[in-house]
């Protein structure tokens, strides 16, 4: 199976990363030279096996539904690009 | 007075009991040797007045008669850990300016036994490479080189910096994490020891994620000691992270015995690999008769999954990083770059923030994870990891623990040309199938090759089983001899 150049550009908008045609090309290369060498997994049979989706048997550990932390809005945006007033500050988004 | 950077973590604990010097003279001495080796670029972020800061608590604390397990010993951190108030960036652009508000269980941990942080080390970004190359603060070098030459050589990755500052002598020890390999290949190509421990030994709360089914954190350190030193310290119970196990951590260094008399040792056919170099071929053999020597059995066994090991990561991998740098869009922190909407400050602010492997990565885990694709790959990917899994329980039915070689080669030199991404991956070959059955590695120094760089050996054990790698990594160090610190140039 391989991928072409509309392959990577719409992958890469699902992705949400601008790319150039040029790098939208060269991307598409480097793309396929790892979807070919993964097709190796092809000859294994995995009938009846099932994914793994934990390293050790355990229990999923849960904890007690109560508030253990927060209140401190400020320090949640302390880092933010752009806040007002404690909110996340983006571009206009609804008409 | 000898050099106290000289000194091993557990040297300088005897030193610091024994009053022959104070934490702060330690630090102060690790903080001019920082300053004298910028050359090497291993250190993102530096922190000497914090370092001095805590190293003064120590003392303090030193003359109350209450050195807890790690008091003054002053330690690098890998950039990937949210330490409060000190920069985190997983040396990427898109975490520009990023201060955590908040630490690292695993580094909470360090800095709750006493020790001290000199810094934040280089890495590559989002600990996605094999040589440190990929950090946006740029490349790491070796403190290594070959006898005679004065080429620049990769320290490994992605833990480059953490490798290359515990080799050089400008940390006692440092924190590292290991998604697939990031922790033992960059130990083996400087000649030091680093540990992955069992998925779920310790918390990944407040480590920057990559793959979270893969990520782990462990210690780079001088010598095996210091590294079960460590990861007594970094290991712990959270109940910040679901993945975190159930287990007491045990004293690491008390299966420091040296005896593995009767031991089993498997040596795994699959790993002798086409076109592996005939030094490393030999330094594998040199283990397997150090460990016969000491009194282990070696036993032939087959993990027939390994051939698939690589392939299937490089589906988990980035499938898994795709879903979590998803974070990064330019509204909650780091790097914004402004677009005509939202969608387009997003997709600039991505494009300028990442890096080209990074990038690759994440378009990779888009597709295979996108509608049509997740059976053909990412499923299959986590079926092969069972029987990958599968594999290493039978033959743990009959070894102790298994020795392979750490690296297919040597360091090798920095801005080599590699245009295939597939080559760059083979860097990964011995050290991935560990990852992805969750089970815990050892890289242990073992000698030199002919050009005088470092090698390594791995080993990997059972589930929770750290004890047998420490009690037999020491062993190997043991009979390779503590290689001396490197010839300094920078």
């Amino acid at each position: 199976m391989s991928i072409d150049k509309d392959t990577v550009k719409r992958v890469a908008r699902l992705a949400r990363l601008s790319v150039t045609e040029e790098e939208a090309e060269s991307l598409k290369g480097e793309l396929n030279s790892i979807l070919n060498w993964v097709e190796l997994l092809n000859e294994v049979d995995v009938d009846g096996v099932n994914p793994m989706t934990s390293v050790v048997t355990q229990k999923m550990k849960k904890r007690d539904d109560v508030v253990t932390d927060g209140n401190y809005a400020d320090r949640v945006v302390s880092n933010a690009p752009a806040s007002e007033d404690n909110y996340f500050m983006v571009p206009k988004v609804i008409e | 007075m000898t050099d106290l950077t000289s000194l091993t973590i557990a040297e300088a604990r005897e030193g610091l009991a024994k009053k022959e010097f104070t934490a702060t003279e330690l630090t102060t001495s690790y903080i001019t040797a920082i300053d004298g080796a910028n050359e090497l670029n291993a250190y993102v972020t530096k922190t000497p007045e914090k370092a001095l800061e805590m190293a003064k608590a120590s003392d303090e604390r030193i003359a109350k008669g209450e050195a807890r397990p790690l008091e003054g010993i002053p330690l690098g951190i890998k950039d990937l850990y949210c330490t409060k108030g000190v920069g985190a960036y997983a040396c990427s652009h898109i975490l520009d300016g990023f201060t955590p508000e908040y630490e690292s269980t695993v580094t909470q941990n360090l800095w709750d036994d006493g020790a001290v942080m000199l810094g934040k080390l280089a890495m590559d970004e989002f600990a996605m490479g094999s040589t440190t190359e990929t950090s946006y603060f740029g490349p790491v070098k070796n403190p290594w080189r070959a006898e005679g030459e004065s080429i620049d050589r990769v320290p490994g990755g992605s833990s480059g910096g953490s490798a290359a500052a515990v080799a050089a002598r400008i940390c006692a020890g440092a924190t590292a994490s290991d998604t697939g390999g990031s922790i033992r290949q960059p130990a083996a190509f400087t000649g030091t020891v680093g540990i992955k421990p069992t998925y779920g030994r310790c918390s990944r709360w407040g480590m920057i994620a990559f793959a979270s089914s893969l990520d782990q954190a462990g210690p780079i350190a001088r010598t095996v000691r210091d590294a079960a030193i460590m990861m007594k310290s970094m290991a712990s119970v959270d109940a910040k992270d679901t993945t975190s196990v159930d287990l007491p951590v045990p004293d690491y260094e008390a299966a420091l015995t040296g005896d593995i008399k009767g031991m089993k040792v498997g040596i795994p056919k699959e790993y002798r690999v086409d076109g592996m170099p005939e030094e490393v071929e030999a330094n594998w053999q040199q283990g397997i008769d150090w460990l016969k020597a000491a009194g282990a059995e070696i036993v032939d066994i087959s993990l027939p999954m390994t051939k698939y090991a690589l392939p299937a990561y490089y589906i988990v991998a980035p499938a898994e990083a795709s879903s979590n740098l998803a974070r990064y869009d330019g509204v909650k922190y780091g790097l914004r770059v402004n677009g005509n909407d939202i969608i387009d400050m997003y997709e600039k602010t991505r494009a300028a923030g990442f890096g080209s492997e990074v990038k690759r990565r994440i378009l990779i885990g888009t597709y295979v994870l996108s509608a049509g694709y997740y059976d053909a790959y990412y499923l299959r990917a986590q079926k092969i990891r069972s029987l990958i899994k599968q594999d290493f329980e039978k033959a743990f039915q009959s070894v102790d623990t298994i020795l392979t070689p750490a690296t297919p080669s040597a360091a090798f030199e920095l801005n080599k040309e590699i245009t295939d991404p597939v080559e760059m991956y083979l860097n990964d070959i011995f050290t991935v199938t560990v990852n992805m059955a969750g089970l815990p590695g050892i890289s242990v120094p073992s000698g030199k090759n002919g050009q005088g760089l470092p090698m390594g050996l791995q080993l990997i054990g059972k589930a929770f089983d750290e004890e047998t790698l420490f009690r037999t990594a020491g062993v190997l160090e043991d009979a390779a001899g503590i290689l001396e610190a490197p010839t300094k140039w920078w």
